[in-house]
């Protein structure tokens, strides 16, 4: 599990079955500095998520238990909207990474 | 599993109802010696732990449904024990009653 | 997931016998910027996609996870079709654009 932040959304009306309506976003992972993370993923989203917001994610199979249709192929899902993340006195929830 | 410092706290208000009450901690995955290494984690808490803990991380699937005792949580990284000390080629190399940290 | 150009297919006429029937594609990886990357992945269909298409794959055991691919062996499935994207509030990415 980890932290990222939403950049954007992808829209795709033609999805494996199962998908339909499951919202598909942007993500950059973040370090506990809240800086980039290696590269942005597209991960379906268990929550009210939308760009601009902190939000904590599952990749793996794990993913797809997220979701309410478990058996279908994805591999990240964000699980968590994030208010605050403390570390060393600072809030990686302000501002934009 | 892996070893981490505990780093951070999260305060996450809207989330998957598995995680509902649980404490989720942002990890410094370390190398026995604690040197910073592999990327940040998030990992739920299932022991106690704080910041400035040096803990023990399993970051696989079924192990933590198992200790979670969920058999479909969409989970895959906690953190289940906390580091005393660390030993290697027979030198301690970490000793939680030192106060390193 | 990763996001890819469909660049091409695969042929292959002696493989596993769980991969008889099923489509392979070449993708190229794209950026969340649409700079295509020199990193391919050779992907199971479940789509219905075809050459030129923006995709989405899933890779790993997610992978199997479809009724295409339960318990054969693959690591890498088309999952969707892109029909555009925006990131940091720019429209990167409109299918009908597309040449």
């Amino acid at each position: 599990m980890y932290l990222a932040r939403v950049t954007g959304r992808v829209v795709a009306t033609t999805a494996y079955e199962g998908l339909s309506g499951v919202p598909l976003q942007w993500i950059q992972p973040l370090d506990e500095d809240g800086a980039a993370m290696g590269e942005q993923l597209v991960a379906c989203t268990a929550i009210d998520s939308g760009p601009g917001d902190l939000v904590h994610f599952v990749d793996g199979r794990e993913a797809a238990l997220a979701l309410e249709e478990t058996f279908v192929p994805v591999d990240v899902t964000i699980i968590g909207y994030v208010e605050q993340a403390a570390v060393g006195g600072r809030d990686l929830a302000e501002g934009s990474a | 599993m892996f070893l981490a410092d505990v780093v951070g706290t999260v305060v996450s208000p809207v989330q998957i109802p598995i995680l509902d009450a649980k404490k989720l901690l942002v990890l410094r995955p370390v190398t026995p010696t604690g040197e910073r290494t592999a990327k940040t984690r998030i990992g739920i808490d299932t022991i106690g732990a704080g910041t400035g803990d040096r803990v023990l991380v399993i970051d696989e699937g079924n192990s933590s449904r198992q200790i979670l005792g969920a058999p479909d949580a969409p989970v895959k990284t906690l953190i289940v024990g906390f580091v005393d000390s660390v030993e290697l080629g027979g030198e301690t190399v970490y000793d939680s009653s030192a106060g390193q940290s | 997931m990763l996001i890819g150009k469909i660049v091409g297919s695969v042929v292959s006429t002696q493989k596993d016998e769980k991969l008889v029937d099923r489509k392979l594609l070449v993708v190229q990886i794209h950026d969340h910027k649409n700079a295509p990357k020199d990193q391919y992945v050779v992907a199971v269909d479940s789509v219905g996609a075809g050459a030129g298409d923006m995709v989405l794959y899933a890779s790993g055991s997610s992978a199997r996870q479809t009724t295409l691919t339960d318990g054969r062996p693959c690591d890498a499935v088309v999952m969707a079709i892109v029909d555009s994207w925006d990131v940091g509030g720019d429209n990167v990415y409109e299918k009908w654009n597309e040449g």
